[in-house]
């Protein structure tokens, strides 16, 4: 399916998600579906780089973070629309991820993923100690409770989060299918070959951090609209960098399909859990998954299901394959 | 005429241990050279070097008269300069025809040269058709047997459309037979073109394909002319045999 088309046909489904949730009546579900939303855009940023090019990041929080925080200096600058904030959010992660790639790509596997870490750190430092943003007693941004037409303001800051996670997918899937995504899937796979056989591995990197930084940066800049209040903790939370490593290698990490049902699956299980039990047993629950996935199916819930199908019995396929030759297309085929 | 290849003096070091020393090759387009030399002698720190994956620390690489030099390793790809590894290191995610895809979309590419989805395609199909692999072209790497490895190595490297191919041990661990089959294709290579290295420890496979030897011992070059010359010099006799 065309790119084009393929947006075409998320935006209708993000439509009809919208619909579905307006038509509970409850503006919980939107609070939720809010969080639910931000991991996908989370879970698939961090699987471009991660997933696609085999860099681990452990620095999910710091974009995220800096997003948040660019969201803040803007509100206390001149307050400017979402939209227009979240552009800017995405460009501040963006230009960090380069510089991160930039100062960090020539190291490989667990030297990287410190290297993420120190970040991580060393920003959370820096925004602690920068009063302009509210350091680290926090920072107010009060939102309208109602915006026009969409009546309550989570409806509307919903709305925002299901574009950028129609937009982060559209993104991920083209990526995945060009000749960018060719190119990080040599680097996960050797990078010495890469680079024997023509691909600019270091300048391939430096896009995925940037494309990757950017979309984490996006995912933040509603974040203090939605809560209201920011303090550091809350936006280098654990949970972004946990949640953003864990639901893509749920789901399985070499497509963009993956971290999207991670992310849905793993997202709802925890505000399900959040709601009946506590909010302190969603890293628990993660937790339990990530080592059941990691012996069960270490290539995730994608990976399962291509051994399933590769691994079929031959009568079945033999049967499908009568029913092609009697219809003249196989039963349910989608191409 | 400008010699395709020619290196000047190069040297590199691993700390104190001296890998190269001052190693000069001048390499003609068209010609099929044998680099032999025993383990240890510097053969792959040498195609290292030439190929970008190392960088010298003194003398000079040029190709096509261009100064290599500090230039990555992508970029002399790009420039027409492929190479096989000694361990075949195919891309274990992708299938035999998006292994060669890679290099087609990338390294051929850049010298404007860019070809629609189809013809990659069919080009992929061809190529592994030239090593016998077309009917594994949707399989992965790891469904094949040793030789096919090499095979798909090969046809990576060919599918960079290279003036200068270098074939690091491509044979070894093969059979007889498979080794003739990896020689008939280098040497159909070298009919379309294609100048060859090849550096290989079996003998008879040297001998057969090369029109010159070039032989190191201790990261220096001992020896370089025709064969049936070479191996016969008093150096190359006490490299090889110790005496």
């Amino acid at each position: 399916m065309r790119s084009d088309l393929f947006a075409v046909l998320c935006v209708v489904v993000g439509g009809a998600v919208f619909a579905a949730v307006l038509a509970l009546g409850n503006d919980y579900y939107f609070f939720a579906g809010y969080v639910v939303l931000q991991y996908v855009v989370l879970s698939t940023a961090w699987n471009i780089l991660g997933g696609y090019c085999g860099y681990v990041n452990f620095g999910s929080a710091a974009f995220f973070a800096l997003g948040a925080y660019a969201t803040v200096a803007m509100h206390r600058l001149d307050p400017m629309p979402i939209p227009v904030v979240v552009i800017l959010g995405g460009v501040v992660s963006g230009v960090v991820g380069f510089g991160m790639g930039y100062l960090t790509l020539r190291l490989r596997g667990a030297f990287f993923a410190i290297a993420t870490l120190a970040l991580a750190v060393v920003l959370q430092t820096l925004i602690v100690n920068w009063g302009y943003v509210g350091g680290s007693r926090g920072a107010y941004v009060v939102r309208p409770e109602t915006i026009a037409p969409f009546g309550s303001y989570i409806r509307y800051l919903f709305l925002i989060m299901m574009l950028l996670a129609v937009g982060a997918v559209t993104a991920a899937r083209a990526v995945e299918r060009s000749r960018l995504g060719y190119g990080f899937a040599t680097i996960r796979d050797d990078e010495l070959a890469a680079e024997a056989s023509g691909v600019p591995t270091l300048r391939l990197k430096l896009i995925a951090t940037t494309i990757s930084g950017a979309l984490m940066g996006m995912a933040g800049a509603p974040f203090p609209y939605y809560i209201g209040f920011l303090q550091p903790s809350s936006a280098f939370g654990l949970d972004y960098t946990v949640n953003s490593i864990a639901m893509p290698l749920i789901g399985g990490t070499t497509s963009w399909v993956g971290p999207l049902i991670g992310a849905v699956l793993l997202g709802s299980l925890q505000q399900v859990a959040t709601v009946t039990i506590s909010s302190a047993v969603n890293l628990l629950i993660v937790g339990f998954l990530l080592v059941g996935f990691v012996i069960v199916a270490p290539n995730g819930i994608i990976g399962l299901a291509r051994t399933y199908i590769q691994h079929r019995p031959v009568e079945e396929l033999g049967r499908r394959r009568l029913d092609v030759d009697a219809h003249g297309s196989a039963p349910g085929s989608t191409s | 005429m400008t010699a395709l290849l020619a290196v000047d003096n190069l040297s590199k070091r691993f700390g104190g241990f001296v890998a190269l020393d001052g190693i000069s090759l001048s390499v003609r387009a068209g010609e099929r050279i044998g680099l032999i030399g025993p383990n240890g002698s510097g053969k792959s720190t040498l195609v290292n070097c030439i190929c970008g994956t190392l960088q010298n620390e003194a003398g000079s690489v040029r190709f096509e008269g261009h100064l290599l030099d500090g230039s990555t390793a992508h970029q002399r790809t790009r420039r027409g300069l492929a190479r096989t590894f000694q361990l075949p290191r195919p891309f274990a995610s992708l299938n035999l025809v998006d292994n060669l895809r890679i290099p087609l979309l990338y390294a051929v590419a850049a010298r404007g040269a860019r070809r629609a989805v189809p013809d990659i395609e069919a080009r992929c199909i061809a190529l592994l058709r030239e090593v016998d692999l077309d009917g594994k072209a949707r399989r992965l790497p790891r469904e094949l047997t040793q030789v096919e490895m090499r095979k798909l190595e090969l046809a990576r490297a060919m599918a960079a459309e290279p003036k200068l191919l270098i074939a690091d041990e491509s044979m070894a661990g093969l059979t007889h037979s498979e080794v003739e089959e990896i020689l008939a294709l280098l040497e159909r290579l070298n009919a379309q073109g294609v100048t060859v290295i090849l550096i290989e420890h079996i003998m008879r496979a040297v001998m057969s394909f090369s029109q010159r030897l070039v032989v190191l011992v201790s990261g220096r070059k001992i020896a370089d002319g025709e064969p049936n010359t070479v191996v016969r010099d008093p150096d190359v006799e006490r490299a090889y045999l110790g005496q």
